[in-house]
């Protein structure tokens, strides 16, 4: 089970950020988690959201490159080593992780969500099914 | 079966009898600037002749030189050669380079000029069955005019839409079906990329061939944009000093440019000497306009780099032909001391993205060094979702620019649209050494 996740390229220049969140915020698009990794020219801003396709239609519509992929959601308890214990579960299933970053989003109380984009989404998904994560689908990001 | 030529008897007429028309019209020309243009009249008593000396083409060496300098200086009336109330239009340059040039016509001129362009449009297939859209700006530019008037000579339906509002530009393509489009390469290209992102293909639209000038393109943009839009396109070429687009147009060759001679004399010269240089050779294309009464321009330096050829045509034309011009003598940029044509660059860039993305060279010095960076919108294609994909392009790209100019480039990736555009055509140089 994985979730969909849009990348949009963001110059560093005053105003994009603001310009990139007013299309979403324009076109009523809730966002569930995001993060931005940046270098010394540009960045890439990387966002989960209620509504995927109408997300990109507004950032399309005002000219912003943004591309989307399947990344995974993953649910665990708010406390000490659970963090530890997916990473854990990954490292023995030789999955490599490219980057991960944490979802605004709170299931239920007590419950964090991170986000995690891995080189491999199948295994990944299957091995913490297995050790007993809960996953989280769009429907769950959308409704939650 | 279409016409070949618009006029044939010109466009294949043997090298001695069109050197023989030049030399008729050269000689009557020459007199005319001596008695109407006191400017030239007084360049030409500096250099010690007088029209008795211009005899045929073979004399033609012996004229002074025209420089834009020479029309910034005369601006507005010192290159008119016929009374104001004899011209019916003017028209204008961008001003990229300075101050504005502007030229006057006659009707007489305005008539050669769609005859040239007739001629172009004949060569790229067109005939009075045809819808012509002309995509170029209208108003001062000479583009829209230009085609414009070529089109109404051939007899095609036009279309005079102007640049802009690309996706009613599609919409007529559709509804009237175009068959020929005219306009920049950039915005072709342009064009295509939109017509794709409406979801529709080639076989939603009726383009059979395109004609594109007014700026610098690659072989690599030509198949580009022959594939989105699924056309033949050709090349053309002019300047407002000496009318406008239709002075050289490309036939199905699609190997240079015929060259208009009956109206314009083409010299290569030295740059730097200004010495006439032998056929095949590279350097600087001049132009003698031996028709033109109103703005009629003698050894005008154009600028453009290219070489000419009479090497036989498989399209029947005898006109002698001009490459794509390589770079201009003035658009050359010198970086940390390395020439540098901004076709080049466009090469590279054709290359590793197999389309066209706008781009903008910058050049600034800092200290006593030169800064060289190369801007590049980005297009979906070009994205990825990591920074480490984001690099690698940057480096192939940097690392291909290396390959091909000698010296090292910032490469820096910019949002789409963000690189400003005038009148269609894309800002490609910033100079910022030369604003000190
Ligand atoms: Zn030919």
């Amino acid at each position: 089970m994985t979730v969909k996740q849009l990348s949009v390229f963001v110059e560093n220049r005053p105003g994009r950020l603001c310009a990139v969140t007013e299309a979403l915020a324009d076109a009523g698009i809730n966002i569930r988690a995001v993060s931005i990794a940046d270098t010394t020219d540009f960045g890439i801003m990387r966002i989960i959201v209620n509504d995927t396709d109408k997300a990109v239609t507004a950032l399309k519509e005002r000219g912003f490159i943004a591309s989307a992929a399947n990344v995974i959601a993953v649910s665990a308890d708010d406390k000490p080593g659970s963090m530890a214990a997916i990473m854990k579960t990954l490292y023995n299933e030789n999955i490599s992780v490219e980057y991960m970053y944490a979802a605004f989003l709170n299931p239920e109380k007590g419950i964090a969500c991170l986000i995690l984009r891995v080189d491999n989404n199948e295994s990944a998904v299957e091995a913490l099914e297995k050790s007993g994560c809960k996953l989280l689908s769009e429907s769950d990001i959308a409704a939650v | 079966m279409a016409k070949r030529y618009w006029n044939e008897k010109i466009e294949c007429m043997e090298f001695s009898e069109m050197k023989k028309l030049q030399s008729e019209r050269l000689v009557k020309q020459v007199k005319h600037v001596w008695d109407n243009v006191p400017y030239y009249r007084k360049k030409m008593e500096e250099k010690g002749i007088t029209p008795d000396d211009i005899k045929g083409i073979e004399d033609l060496h012996k004229l002074p030189f025209l420089s834009k300098a020479d029309l910034r200086d005369t601006y507005p009336y010192g290159m008119l050669a016929e009374p104001l109330s004899e011209c019916v239009r003017i028209h204008s340059t961008s001003g990229t380079t300075g101050k504005r040039v502007v030229a006057f016509y006659t009707q007489n001129d305005i008539d050669m000029w769609d005859d040239c362009v007739a001629r172009a449009i004949t060569a790229a297939g067109g005939t009075k069955e045809d819808v012509c859209q002309v995509a170029y700006g209208f108003g001062l530019f000479t583009g829209g005019a230009g085609l414009n008037g070529g089109s109404h000579k051939v007899g095609c339906l036009t279309l005079p839409m102007s640049s802009g509002n690309t996706e009613r530009q599609i919409q007529f393509m559709q509804d009237l079906g175009a068959t020929i489009i005219c306009c920049t390469p950039s915005y072709a290209a342009y064009i295509g990329e939109t017509l794709h992102e409406m979801g529709l293909t080639p076989d939603d639209i009726k383009l059979k061939a395109g004609i594109f000038g007014a700026e610098p393109w690659t072989e690599e943009m030509r198949r580009e944009i022959e594939k989105s839009l699924g056309i033949k396109a050709y090349d053309i070429y002019g300047l407002t000093e000496t009318s406008g687009p239709g002075v050289a147009f490309e036939c199905e060759e699609q190997t240079g440019m015929h060259i208009n001679e009956d109206n314009f004399i083409a010299e290569i010269i030295d740059p730097d000497t200004g010495e006439p240089l032998p056929e095949g050779s590279k350097g600087e294309l001049v132009f003698t306009s031996i028709t033109k009464e109103a703005f009629p321009l003698l050894r005008y330096r154009t600028r453009d780099i290219c070489v000419l050829s009479r090497k036989k045509c498989s399209c029947g034309r005898t006109l002698i032909k001009m490459t794509k011009p390589m770079g201009r003598s003035d658009d050359m940029l010198i970086i940390k001391g390395v020439n540098v044509f901004p076709s080049q660059i466009e090469t590279v860039l054709i290359k590793d993205f197999k389309a066209t993305p706008n781009y903008q060279i910058v050049v600034d010095r800092v200290g006593s060094s030169d800064t060289f960076e190369i801007k590049i919108e980005l297009s979906d294609d070009m994205f990825s979702d990591t920074i480490k994909d984001v690099f690698t392009l940057e480096k192939k790209l940097s690392a291909d620019i290396v390959q091909i100019l000698g010296i090292k480039a910032k490469i820096s990736l910019v949002e789409p649209k963000s690189i400003p555009r005038s009148e269609g055509k894309a800002v490609r140089v910033i100079d910022k050494r030369k604003l000190v």
